[in-house]
């Protein structure tokens, strides 16, 4: 049957009751504003995950990420099969002007760190006049943009770790340039040169934080990660090596299991939305069963009352859910505007548009069943003898 | 049969409990095409049930019933459905509008079931406004219509598909007088005019009076069909 002639028929019996249905309206739009703010929530994230390269690992201290790898070990990875390339990292804890805002301010080579990340996209100029530049660092655009920083401006960073040799934990850094990642990631950080760095701290010199290593071939990515850690077994910094994405996994469960608590969350709230969804469907055709039966004595067959029943049931799912959902992309795009240095990538993924649709539908067919099953048997004699 | 509405032995029971309860036996009953019959008997006497089997509302325990040619006891549920679209009209004593809906979208609730596009259905809903005489309460709502123009609304919703048979429980059986007789003339107006043929339950000899045929019900049984005025 054409739906759109029955539009008339099903907007009047929603809007009957106007408070009982703007409540219920009310009810899926907060649920479903919930929902898309937690999916936001985790692609933020979690989403730097989605976009770590495949052919990427990562080498760290067997025993703590926090622990030091001697420096040494770049070039003995240089030379294992099926290394492309490798690039050396140090986690600086820097902050600019607050203490409590953390900068993600890595120490990095820059004659390799390209090699490591092509998506880093930085004008050849800026290219050239950072490697020139011993003290020179190279900005994300977010996190320029963020602080308002622009190209030669000299940034007095500080380190909540390292101390340089004359006490001082100030690293005045020029901006050398300002980078993009083409593969839409994270542009909120910055690199500045590790001999600069191991120069001037007072402690921990030669050592770096961790190592990252491009394959030759993603498929041999295990056999890789063997031999490395094969290559440093027994010493006195052993290492173990995973993919990128296992790595910025590990990294984000020590928030916790991120899915689990928004599953359980989402699961609660909706099983809320749908007895109340239900309720209110079971209330209106409770309502309605004289004119139901009308409608039968016209004419209209047990299949098609059944079929406008859940069709208003899943008018008020999906309308609720098209609210909540636009209001959870507003509300999002508005904190990311906020919290840009901290959740960059925080917004409603499409991804999350679609299983809102996809719930919605469930929920709507699942609050309208068992009011559709009673309104399909209904006998008319029966019900018109009831409703007088 | 050569009759409109034919009816072979129809009985009707109810099981209320471990009780069995015969509200009508072994009827037999024939009307003609474009008759307007006036069913009447006591409370109880089985005329809603036999009207409720006519307009195909209900199944027979046992016998044939034909009306417009199909043989309704042998239908399914669906079936049935369909045929009551095609074939007939109802018209309640309490008038069962759809109170949500204004007049014209209830009198328009028959021709969802058609292919007619929008343009048709509005144009058939305000001949059949017309037709009652309340073209200008189109846009009203049932609460907000006297008894008699809801009444009204429910036979222009009753002959909007053209159906081939009226079937009334106690149409005036909420009026007051002045007005009952309105909506008995407008019902005698749809049988001389448009060759209705109307069956109509009523407890009202005035009611009846209308009609060109009183069937007198008692005990599940008829007892007498008389000519009007007999």
């Amino acid at each position: 049957m054409s739906v759109l002639k029955y539009l008339p028929l099903l907007r009047a019996n929603l809007w009957r009751r106007r408070i009982r249905t703007l409540l219920t309206f009310a009810s899926v739009a907060t649920a479903f504003l919930l929902f898309g703010l937690l999916m936001a929530l985790r692609h933020a994230i979690t989403g730097g995950i989605e976009l770590t390269g495949a052919d990427r690992l990562m080498t760290m201290h067997k025993m703590s990420f926090i622990m030091s790898l001697p420096r040494s070990y770049v070039q003995r990875i240089a030379a294992v099969e099926g290394v492309r390339s490798v690039t050396a990292a140090s986690w600086f804890g820097g902050y600019y002007r607050d203490e409590r805002a953390t900068i993600v301010a890595q120490v990095a080579d820059a004659d390799t760190l390209f090699a490591v990340y092509p998506e880093i996209d930085l004008p050849a100029a800026q290219h050239a006049a950072w490697l020139a530049d011993g003290s020179g660092m190279i900005v994300g655009q977010a996190l320029a943009n963020a602080n308002k920083w622009k190209l030669g401006e000299v940034i007095p960073l500080h380190s909540n770790i390292f101390r340089k040799q004359d006490g001082s934990n100030v690293w005045d850094l020029r901006i050398d340039g300002i980078y993009r990642n083409t593969a839409g990631g994270d542009t909120n950080a910055l690199f500045f040169h590790y001999q600069y760095f191991n120069e001037t701290r007072s402690f921990g010199r030669d050592r770096v934080g961790w190592l990252i290593l491009r394959v030759k071939d993603p498929a041999q990515s295990p056999a890789v990660a063997r031999r490395v850690d094969a290559l440093f077994a027994n010493s006195d910094a052993e290492t173990k090596t995973s993919s990128e994405r296992a790595f910025a996994q590990s990294f984000i469960n020590q928030v916790g299991n991120i899915g689990a608590i928004i599953a359980i969350v989402v699961g609660a709230v909706f099983f809320t939305m749908l007895l109340v969804t239900a309720n209110t469907m079971g209330q209106s055709i409770r309502e309605r069963t004289a004119e139901l039966a009308v409608m039968k004595t016209l004419g209209f067959r047990g299949g098609q009352i059944l079929a406008l029943v859940l069709c208003e049931s899943l008018l008020l799912t999906l309308l609720g859910a098209a609210i909540g959902m636009l209001l959870a992309r507003g509300m999002a795009a508005g904190a990311r505007q906020a919290l840009q240095q901290y959740l960059p990538l925080l917004g409603v993924p499409p991804g999350a548009m679609l299983a809102a649709l996809a719930i919605a539908t469930v929920l709507g067919l699942l609050a309208g069943a068992l009011p559709a099953w009673n309104a399909w048997r209904l006998r008319i004699t029966d019900a018109l003898r009831q409703g007088g | 049969m050569s009759a409109i509405i034919a009816l072979r032995g129809v009985s009707k029971h109810y099981r209320r409990g471990n009780e069995d309860l015969a509200v009508l036996s072994d009827f037999d009953l024939d009307i003609e095409a474009r008759d307007f019959v006036a069913i009447m008997g006591p409370s109880g006497s089985g005329k809603t049930t036999l009207l409720n089997l006519i307009g195909g509302l209900d199944s027979p325990s046992s016998g044939q019933i034909v009306v417009v040619g199909k043989r309704l006891d042998e239908l399914s549920g669906s079936a049935l459905a369909h045929w009551r679209a095609r074939h007939v009209g109802f018209i309640f004593q309490f008038y069962n509008l759809m109170p949500a809906l204004t007049a014209e979208r209830n009198v328009e609730l028959p021709l969802l079931l058609t292919s007619l596009s929008t343009a048709d259905r509005r144009r058939r809903v305000a001949a059949a406004l017309e037709l009652v005489g309340l073209a200008d309460r189109a846009r009203h709502k049932p609460g907000e219509l006297s008894g008699g123009q809801q009444q009204r609304v429910a036979i222009a919703r009753a002959v909007i598909a053209d159906p081939t048979l009226l079937v009334c429980d106690e149409p005036t059986g909420d009026l007051d007088r002045h007005t009952a007789e309105e909506i008995l003339g407008l019902l005698q107006a749809l049988n001389r005019d448009q060759g209705k043929t109307i069956i109509m339950v009523t407890h009202d000899p005035k009611a009846a009076s209308y009609a060109s045929h009183q069937l007198h019900v008692d005990k599940g049984r008829l007892v007498r069909m008389d000519a009007a005025g007999a």
